[in-house]
């Protein structure tokens, strides 16, 4: 348990308040699944749009859609991807960032073009760009979104290993003929592990914002898929019939966000 | 250290646009059916499409290049800002977009001024009572807005403003106030932020030494924030726009489509939604330039305002 606790030291308030937000949706999104068992594309038109009731406790869209199988389908799409590309942003923007720091030269150089490269469009433009090769599909949004992420992470952790490659302690070891693994996990690691965590914590929120506007200009994945983003379109035709189904997945999104940024704790 | 920073935006305008070109290549090879014949159907009509008729833009456009000949093709034509024509319309891109590139900048600047009009008065007032009731609600406003993604706003005052009281026009354009939902949307979203910057500015600037010493010699606290305090806590603030402009472009993208704002915004999602490749290419060069554009003005303006980095 100990070691645990010591990856997360002294959280504030807030960033208390942030995972337990968090804490009750992954709740929500993992019960979902196991218990309702709803099925999220299963339409009964003659209940459309009804109100919560005891069947359906959060009411039907307007297809007759059980909105609590969608809510749920839509939870662990977008909070599984946000795990996944933060993952990836966070292993490759580190990896490339501590590499391009500890050798520096020519490799160092083609990375920051490259990255620089990447930073000329603004990143939904990019991701806009990739999902337009291969409408509706989730692994090329995952990618773009990686894509765009990982450079954050590698600007960060950069700047943070340069200043401690030519510290005297990271030297002292060298000599004493440790390895760069050693180097790496005794030296560097714990100087950039609360920037990577909070870019992780802010990337996890951003991962979900870009799935979720792509979603709402109508180009990211397609229906009949449950996505946070596009149930706002589908059901904004409906928001004097049945402003409870819109106010869902505005609250999840505002919810999942409001988490993320408060887990992070303040910008730098 | 002018040129430098133009070059540097030269730079990167080249990478947008190579970087657009490549994709939008990629993008047109990978479309289903013979391109000869969407070409074909784009300019003359799903009715006059014959085997004829795409040999011809075959030839015109060398069509049968090996794909690293028409790769250089695409970006020499895209150099010499001949866009193609759009496979939807059959209109030139250059027209199409030309036109909406008006429409996004004037509701970008709309946005910015809006967002400086809101955050600049109320992040100062909250930086000189520091903790006091308004910096704490007006954190807790901002921390809210910060949670929504810029179409709930959007969404939100569309609801509010245009259809319980029904003071300006849901969407569309063309009626004299069209504009103030939209620009106020982004503004919300880019004030949401930026207030705390002016705010935590504000702050490091009143207790800095050399404001308490412009007290000191006796100037009033007004001729001290005049004098002292304007310039010295916008520098951090107006270089903070430049990072802020990133979510303004993808704002911008989400609030034209919001309210069918006929901008380069709309168009790109349009375009991208009905696969009209010359015509995503046209709007995500254009959005990519105007972003170039932006960020430019943001380095020219901290350069004016702080004469530090500048040489003797």
């Amino acid at each position: 348990m100990k070691p645990f606790l010591a990856w997360i030291p002294g959280l504030s308030r807030s960033q208390w308040l942030g995972a337990a937000i968090l804490m009750a949706l992954i709740l929500f999104a993992l019960l979902e699944g196991w218990l309702h068992q709803g099925d999220s594309t299963r339409q009964n038109l003659s209940n459309y749009l009804a109100a919560p009731s005891a069947q359906e406790w959060f009411g039907t869209d307007h297809f007759g859609r059980s909105m609590l199988a969608r809510m749920g389908d839509a939870l662990r799409l977008s909070l599984m991807l946000s795990l996944f590309c933060v993952a990836t942003a966070a292993l490759l923007g580190t990896g490339l960032g501590v590499c391009a720091a500890w050798m520096g030269g020519i490799t160092e150089r083609l990375l920051n073009f490259l990255a620089n490269t990447l930073l000329a469009l603004p990143g939904l433009v990019l991701v806009l760009l990739l999902a337009a090769i291969a409408p509706g599909s989730f692994l090329v949004l995952y990618l773009a979104i990686s894509l765009v992420l990982w450079i954050e992470y590698y600007r960060v952790v950069r700047a943070q290993t340069q200043v401690v490659i030519r510290s005297p302690q990271l030297e002292a070891s060298r000599q004493l003929g440790f390895g760069r693994w050693y180097l790496f996990r005794r030296h560097i690691w714990p100087a950039i592990r609360p920037s990577v965590l909070t870019l992780a914590a802010f990337g996890a929120g951003n991962a979900i914002l870009a799935l979720a506007s792509i979603g709402f200009v109508y180009v990211g994945l397609q229906p009949p898929v449950a996505e946070l983003g596009l149930m706002v379109v589908e059901l904004l035709p409906y928001y004097n019939d049945a402003p409870w189904a819109l106010a869902q997945p505005i609250l999840a999104i505002f919810l999942l966000i409001l988490g993320f940024n408060l887990l992070a704790g303040k910008a730098k | 250290m002018i040129q430098r920073i133009l070059i540097n935006r030269l730079l990167q305008a080249v990478m947008v646009a190579w970087g657009v070109g490549s994709l939008s290549f990629v993008l047109m090879r990978s479309l289903p059916g013979d391109m000869a014949y969407r070409v074909a159907a784009g300019r003359y009509g799903q009715d006059n499409v014959s085997a004829e008729a795409a040999e011809w833009v075959r030839q015109e456009l060398a069509l049968d290049l090996p794909a690293w000949q028409a790769y250089l093709h695409w970006l020499l034509d895209m150099l010499r800002l001949d866009l193609g024509v759009s496979l939807i319309s059959g209109a030139p891109v250059i027209d199409e977009i030309k036109h909406q590139l008006g429409h996004s900048i004037e509701l970008a600047v709309m946005a910015i001024l809006l967002a400086a009009l809101m955050a600049f008065p109320l992040g100062i007032l909250s930086g000189l009572r520091a903790r006091g009731w308004l910096d704490r609600s007006l954190l807790l406003l901002s921390s809210l807005l910060r949670a929504q993604p810029v179409f709930v706003i959007g969404l939100m005052l569309i609801l509010a403003f245009a259809v319980y009281w029904p003071l300006f026009p849901v969407a569309g354009f063309g009626q004299g106030n069209d504009w103030v939902l939209p620009a106020f949307s982004l503004a919300l979203a880019l004030a949401a932020v930026s207030s705390r910057v002016v705010r935590d500015s504000t702050l490091a600037v009143i207790h800095s030494p050399y404001y308490q010493f412009a007290r000191v010699k006796g100037l009033s606290e007004w001729q001290t924030f005049r004098q002292h305090g304007l310039r010295n806590l916008s520098v951090p603030v107006v270089a903070f726009m430049g990072i802020q402009l990133v979510g303004l472009i993808e704002g911008i993208v989400m609030i034209e489509s919001l309210f069918s704002w006929p901008g380069i915004g709309h168009g790109l999602a349009h375009a991208i939604f009905s696969r009209d490749v010359p015509m995503i290419q046209g709007t995500a060069l254009m959005m990519g330039l105007l972003f170039v554009a932006l960020n430019t003005l943001v380095d020219l303006a901290c350069y004016k305002i702080d004469p530090r980095g500048r040489p003797e």
